[in-house]
């Protein structure tokens, strides 16, 4: 990262849409440096499609994502490929390579980016995987892994290139209490330590509370609030109370479009 | 009728499209290759351990039985004749010509072209692809440029190898089971199969490489990412595959005659 700005990502008056289905119309956004940011908000609100754009794996189709000050859409695939080397993401299903084993998908960014002797890959990808608590996995294959450990396995591969930026994709789902704790807490002192950037998808607005400095929560294409998870749970729009507290009913309906419930099961709704 | 000219113009459009995209897919592959062969050659190899060695059972016992094959029907209808020793060159002919490059392509579609197509399609799936675009790694170069490569190179050796063993197969049938002369059976082979058969052979196994590869990885690369995708894809390497090898076995032979 080649600037000291406090902004390290910028969105822009985002729009972006799948087919007929707008997802983001006018998005702005600000991730600070140094800060744990949490993208928060309903299913289908586009939170994992916000993050594939700031990856530039989409294209906005309006709109600008700056980076460190740079619109990302204007990156050839090299220098793209020089600024995702600052990346690191972890997935929502993991993503481990299933034609390697742990230990090679921890060392894969190594072996493909740098130069390290065997031995030194080998420190470092241990040293990674004891952070996750997963060094005696090393040789074990990602299809003989839980849910769970696959995704603590794409963690230490994530941070194994020490990134500037890590992003996570719903990282606690599927983690039993006493790894998402320790997850949590790494998590935390891995961005104070290190001075990385984090930005987390979740729902988990419990786990979020407690690690993230900053919340967005988008809605309807638009950031809906943001603020400390602090401000958020106190905040009296009722659908930040609605979302934070996980109540049914509120602005956004639980219930997909549908014709009348009794109609439909009368048989009435295809007359 | 202007939607059925709008039918018409949307098919042709996209048919258009797609064989564009597939030429220029096919150019990446080539421009990545020498990179890939200089610098990575383990993990060609790799590959040509996945796509041929896992495929030898397959060819060789294919193989044995279309050389068997060939020597009953030449030696049943060559005894019409009286011409039952001739039964070597027919066979060598067919072999070494036709069905070996065409078989061959036909059964490496079936077993290694499907497992390619189904892995790269399943990587998809499961965000494989993109987590490596997300570690600046090339999947095109990573992972289609070996697996293409890998198939080209294994495609000739499993021609050669399906040929020897079809000959095999047919000495079997003919000289022990047939009681054709030997001496006659190789001697009439021999003189008859010029450098100009093994060329038209060699070149067929080559081009049949380089399209049952590029079919199952461009399947796989554009998968649906669903289950169903995968299948889809898996289905259309080996139709397409079939149709184009037979096309493409039509025209060489066309232009070796």
């Amino acid at each position: 990262m080649e600037t000291d700005s406090e902004n390290l990502i910028e969105i822009r008056d985002l729009m972006y849409s799948r087919g007929a289905r707008v997802i983001f119309k006018g998005l702005n956004l600000t991730i600070k440096r140094g800060e744990i940011t949490a993208l928060m908000g309903p299913s289908g609100t586009g939170k994992t499609t916000l993050l594939r754009l700031i990856t530039r794996q989409l294209v906005p189709q309006q709109g600008a994502i700056y980076v460190d000050g740079v619109d990302i859409a204007t990156l050839n695939q090299r220098k793209l490929y020089q600024l995702r080397q600052c990346f690191g993401m972890l997935f929502q299903n993991g993503a481990l390579l299933t034609d390697l084993n742990v230990f090679e998908n921890v060392a894969f960014p190594l072996r493909e980016h740098t130069k390290l002797t065997n031995r030194l890959i080998r420190h470092v990808v241990l040293t990674k995987l004891h952070a996750v608590g997963l060094r005696g996995a090393a040789d074990m294959s990602p299809t003989e892994l839980s849910g769970g450990m696959a995704r603590r396995v794409a963690l230490a591969r994530a941070m194994v290139m020490d990134p500037d930026i890590l992003i996570y994709d719903e990282p606690f789902v599927g983690l039993d209490p006493i790894s998402m704790g320790v997850i949590v807490r790494l998590v935390r002192r891995m961005n104070d330590a290190l001075g990385i950037t984090s930005i987390i998808v979740s729902h988990d607005v419990a786990e979020v509370s407690t690690v993230a400095d900053r919340s967005f929560l988008i809605s309807d294409g638009k950031v809906a609030a943001s603020g400390s998870p602090d401000e958020l749970n106190k905040a009296s729009s009722e659908l930040v109370r609605q979302f934070m507290h996980g109540m049914a009913d509120g602005p956004v309906a639980f219930h997909f479009d549908a014709p009348n419930y009794a109609e439909q099961l009368l048989g009435r709704d295809s007359e | 009728m202007t939607s059925v000219l709008r039918d018409i113009y949307n098919n042709v459009f996209e048919f258009v499209r797609t064989f564009g995209a597939f030429q220029l897919f096919f150019l990446r592959l080539i421009r990545h290759a020498p990179r890939m062969i200089l610098r990575r050659p383990g993990l060609i190899i790799k590959q040509i351990y996945n796509t041929g060695a896992l495929s030898l059972v397959i060819i060789m016992v294919c193989g044995f039985f279309v050389g068997g094959v060939l020597a009953l029907q030449g030696y049943a209808n060559m005894a019409r004749v009286n011409m039952e020793d001739s039964v070597g060159m027919l066979v060598a002919l067919a072999l070494i010509k036709e069905l070996g490059p065409v078989i061959t392509a036909l059964l490496f579609a079936g077993r290694a072209g499907t497992a390619l197509a189904s892995e790269i399609g399943l990587m998809k799936v499961t965000d494989q692809l993109s987590a490596m675009e997300m570690m600046a790694v090339n999947p095109v170069r990573r992972v289609l440029v070996p697996r293409f490569l890998g198939g080209v190179i294994a495609m000739p050796m499993l021609v050669a190898i399906f040929n020897c063993i079809g000959l095999y197969g047919a000495h079997v049938v003919s000289v022990n089971l047939l009681e054709v002369d030997v001496g006659a059976f190789y001697q009439q082979m021999q003189s008859t199969v010029k450098l100009i058969d093994i060329q038209e052979g060699i070149f067929k196994s080559v081009i049949f490489g380089i399209v049952a590869s590029l079919i199952a990885v461009w399947e796989g690369y554009n998968t649906i990412p669903t289950a169903e995708g995968v299948g889809r894809a898996t289905t259309r390497t080996v139709v397409i595959t079939a149709i184009t090898v037979l096309i493409f076995d039509f025209m060489i032979t066309a232009v070796f005659l």
